[in-house]
């Protein structure tokens, strides 16, 4: 019964969005209130009603109801509570349920919350909102429907891939379609402006707090699926450059970008066409990859929910939106006003070359990915295009934007002092050409671009530094001017040093990391030991230990360093016998910054007959960096965002203060 | 003190390089197992989904270290043992693709788009002055002017 209230409110909010839509154009056609507020109720309603379903199908997973096809095929009854949760998002007909209730949700924040904005603009972003909820919502109902009764119900479940029964892939979902789908959102905005034929600071100033919201969920998703392929794929790798990680990557570049143009338009008003040329193109990118990851075109390690047929209609929708939002853009940019003018050297300027390089990198990451599928189709042959293709060209790019980033928030608006702000940065570039000789000199084997790549990284955080020093006026002025000037930073600056300063230790990790990590790997019998670095690791004994839905062998191993124990670390080699699949759990030992990284591998026969398991362990220094640094970035974002100029309400707030003026400073 | 210490490791460091994988496969000569194994990422693992030979634990990509690791020892360069591979494989088996015409639009694009977009931006800005680019009046805007310059002179 619940199960098919969950399939009554699924097309009862397709329909919906389609009132949502309607009613926003009569609204705007008329210019009526009425017609407005209906529009937005209905947007309203639409989400509430894909929550039911939502919901719904969450109550069928939980209670392991199997006469429910998705249920059937995704859970187990001996599966743990959270993976029958995460079971939800863990199909292609779930996720798809999950993306939805994103767009919805948007969507009716934006049509109940945003009430400082233009009537006549909030109407058609409704209608564009509601326009995608229709096309994803149909789609759902008529292709993907995750409440499919089965006429013979089985009597257990298929399960969840055990890969995907991990808690850091229960939560990357949420995330990582919170970012994809948020960037809807923006989409819409840059709709409403079009049709509008306004791009002005107010209209940056809106599309702001969207665009850093959906970058921040995103960034956290990509390092939950990096960390997640970091320790559950089990040979230390956390980027494989693979279709569906590029897949997610490629709106995260554009969104990077548009979050760098939206603060040229709002600040200068310059750039108008381009920043909502990115709007556009972010949430385009999110749809490619919804598509490449679920038709299957591209092979991957991560190849999850395949489905050729449905992806010729999900590439369907793709081309719909896109090519409408495309079209619009050729048909109305040029009539958009053009912006402010300014200097090469500016911070205009720099945020225009980071847009340059951030897009060169996008069609870098697009290129890789498609390239194999589109000289297959040109000329028959096949090759494939890995990580030794993005070592040499994305490296490079995002290099040339590390170089430029301490640079820019030097300059001032306009018209920049290039000499002057390289002059402030004296200290930074001497730290960091110190740092990437000393790992140079000490480190063996020499890898010259891991030196460099470390180099950057100071670079970027020192500067961070340094552009706080200047902001307070550090060593200038009084100490008590400094700290009225540290207390009156706004967040939003807080929030972009937060962000360059992770990238710079994230450069930091990923650079050292993949240069002189070090594995070992032997067949230990029981209280053998095999050396990884300056670590001893000792196979202590073996256990069986089984789980709800698995079976296993946990080794117990002793990590030492110069004789004193370090960790005791528990990896395990797991059986899942529902899906007849090997998984192994890695231990992670943490030692500062640092990864002792060990894996449980098979049993095999020892030197005299006894029993022996390959223990592989890795070394992973400064592993910890890769994964603080993108949580970083993205509390800059949350820190920005949580700034008050970029509240829902701020532009009638400011309007307030004008009305009744506050004593100036 | 602590450069001391860091050295210290660094030594252990270089001792146990290139003791990667099984050990049941290794060479004998550690110089030419770290070329081996400088060899693997390259080499992809035909059957899987999109693993380089040194990541993969399939059957196929144990035969593909084998064969580096027997090429290298039989004393073939790096190069020759990629020839031999893409001749037996097909350009497939490479992560790495060949500088060739047919590849150039996947080496090129990436850096053409920041020269192209870097020359656009300074060399057209550099063409126009900043000052001297104001927006024009409206008719109306000029005619307040006019009108206000007029008064002005009165």
């Amino acid at each position: 019964m619940i199960v098919e209230i969950g399939a009554f409110c699924l097309i009862l909010s397709l329909i919906l969005s389609a009132a949502q839509v309607g009613l926003s154009v009569i609204g705007r056609v008329r210019r009526s209130a009425v017609f407005y507020g209906a529009g937005e109720g209905a947007a309203g309603a639409a989400f509430l009603m894909v929550l039911i379903a939502f919901a719904a199908l969450m109550y069928a997973f939980v209670t392991s109801d199997f006469s429910v096809a998705n249920v059937a095929a995704n859970s187990h009854s001996a599966k743990p509570m959270l993976y029958k949760v995460a079971g939800v998002w863990g199909s292609h007909e779930g996720s798809m349920l999950l993306w939805c209730l994103a767009l919805t949700g948007f969507g009716a924040i934006v049509a109940l919350m945003a009430r400082g904005l233009p009537a006549a603009m909030k109407s058609i972003v409704v209608a564009s909102q509601g326009s995608l909820g229709v096309l994803f919502l149909a789609y759902t109902v008529f292709a993907s429907n995750p409440f499919v009764r089965l006429l013979q119900p089985p009597v257990e479940g298929r399960s969840l891939n055990p890969l995907l029964q991990d808690p850091a892939l229960a939560f990357h979902p949420p995330f990582l379609y919170g970012g994809y789908v948020g960037f809807s959102i923006v989409f819409s905005f840059a709709i409403a402006a079009l049709i509008e034929g306004r791009v002005d600071a107010a209209w940056a100033r809106w599309v702001r707090p969207w665009s850093l919201a959906a970058w921040s969920l995103l960034t956290v998703g990509i390092t939950l699926g990096a960390f997640w392929a970091y320790y559950e794929l089990g040979w230390g790798g956390w980027w494989f450059w693979d279709p569906v990680e590029n897949a997610s990557f490629m709106p995260w570049l554009i969104g990077t970008a548009l979050l760098h143009s939206a603060v040229v338009t709002e600040k200068r008003g310059a750039l108008p066409g381009w920043t909502v040329f990115l709007a556009l193109g972010a949430f385009t990118f999110s749809m490619l990859g919804a598509f490449l990851v679920r038709s299957g075109v591209l092979t991957s390690v991560h190849a999850f929910a395949v489905d050729p047929e449905r992806g010729i209609l999900l590439l369907t929708i793709l081309g719909l939106a896109a090519g409408a939002g495309f079209g619009l853009f050729a048909w109305r940019a040029p009539k958009l006003a053009p912006g402010g003018l300014f200097a090469p050297i500016s911070r205009e300027g720099a945020l225009v070359i980071n847009n340059l390089v951030l897009s060169a990198a996008t069609v870098t990451v697009l290129l890789g990915t498609l390239y194999p599928l589109i000289k297959e189709a040109l000329t028959g042959q096949s090759l494939s295009v890995g990580t030794p293709y993005f070592n040499l060209t994305f490296a490079p790019l995002m290099g040339l934007a590390f170089l430029v980033l301490p640079i820019g928030p030097l300059l001032s608006w306009k018209r920049g002092d290039g000499l002057g702000a390289l002059q402030r940065l004296w200290a930074a570039a001497g730290v960091a050409v110190a740092i990437a000789l000393t790992v140079l000199w000490v480190q063996k084997p020499t890898h010259v671009t891991a030196a460099v790549g470390m180099g950057l990284g100071v670079w970027l955080i020192v500067g961070v530094f340094v552009e706080i020093a200047e902001r307070i006026h550090l060593g200038r002025a009084s100490p008590a001017e400094v700290r009225r000037r540290l207390g009156g930073l706004p967040r939003g600056a807080w929030g972009m040093s937060l962000a360059h300063a992770g990238l710079g230790i994230f450069a930091l990790g990923a650079c050292f990391e993949t240069a002189w990590k070090i594995e070992a790997a032997q067949a230990l019998s029981l209280n053998q030991s095999i050396t990884v670095g300056a670590y001893q690791v000792q196979l202590s004994d073996v256990v069986a230990a089984n789980g709800a839905n698995y079976i296993a062998e946990r080794g117990l191993v002793t990590v030492t360093k110069n004789g004193k124990p370090v960790c005791g670390a528990k990896p395990e080699r797991r059986f899942y016998p529902a899906n007849n699949q090997t998984t192994s759990e890695v231990a992670l030992c943490l030692e500062g910054l640092d990864d002792v990284y060990l894996v449980m591998g098979e049993r095999r026969a020892g030197s005299e007959g006894q029993p022996a398991w390959l223990v592989r362990a890795y070394w992973n220094p400064l592993a910890r960096l890769i994964f603080l640094g993108p949580l970083l970035m993205a509390l800059g974002g949350a820190v920005s965002l949580s700034d008050r100029r970029l509240r829902f309400a701020a532009p009638r707030r400011a309007a307030e203060a004008v009305a009744h003026p506050v004593p100036a400073e | 003190m602590k450069r001391l210490g860091l050295l210290g490791w660094l030594l252990v460091a270089v001792l146990s390089m290139g003791a990667a994988a099984d050990p049941s496969e290794r060479l004998a000569d550690p110089v030419l197992e770290a070329r081996a194994k400088a060899l693997f990422p390259q080499i992809r693992c035909m059957v899987c989904q999109n693993e380089s030979i040194d990541d993969s634990q399939a059957d196929l990509a144990a035969d593909l270290r084998k064969i580096v690791r027997e090429e290298v020892a039989a004393g073939r360069s790096d190069t020759e043992v990629r020839t031999y591979l893409v001749q037996r494989y097909g350009e497939y088996v490479m992560l790495k693709p060949a500088f060739s015409l047919t590849n150039a639009a996947l080496w090129v694009t990436p850096f053409a788009i920041v020269f192209l977009g870097l020359f656009a931006f300074f060399g057209l800005k550099r063409s126009s002055p900043v000052q001297d680019q104001e927006t024009a009046l409206t008719p109306a805007e000029q005619a307040l002017l006019t009108k206000l310059q007029a008064s002005e002179a009165e």
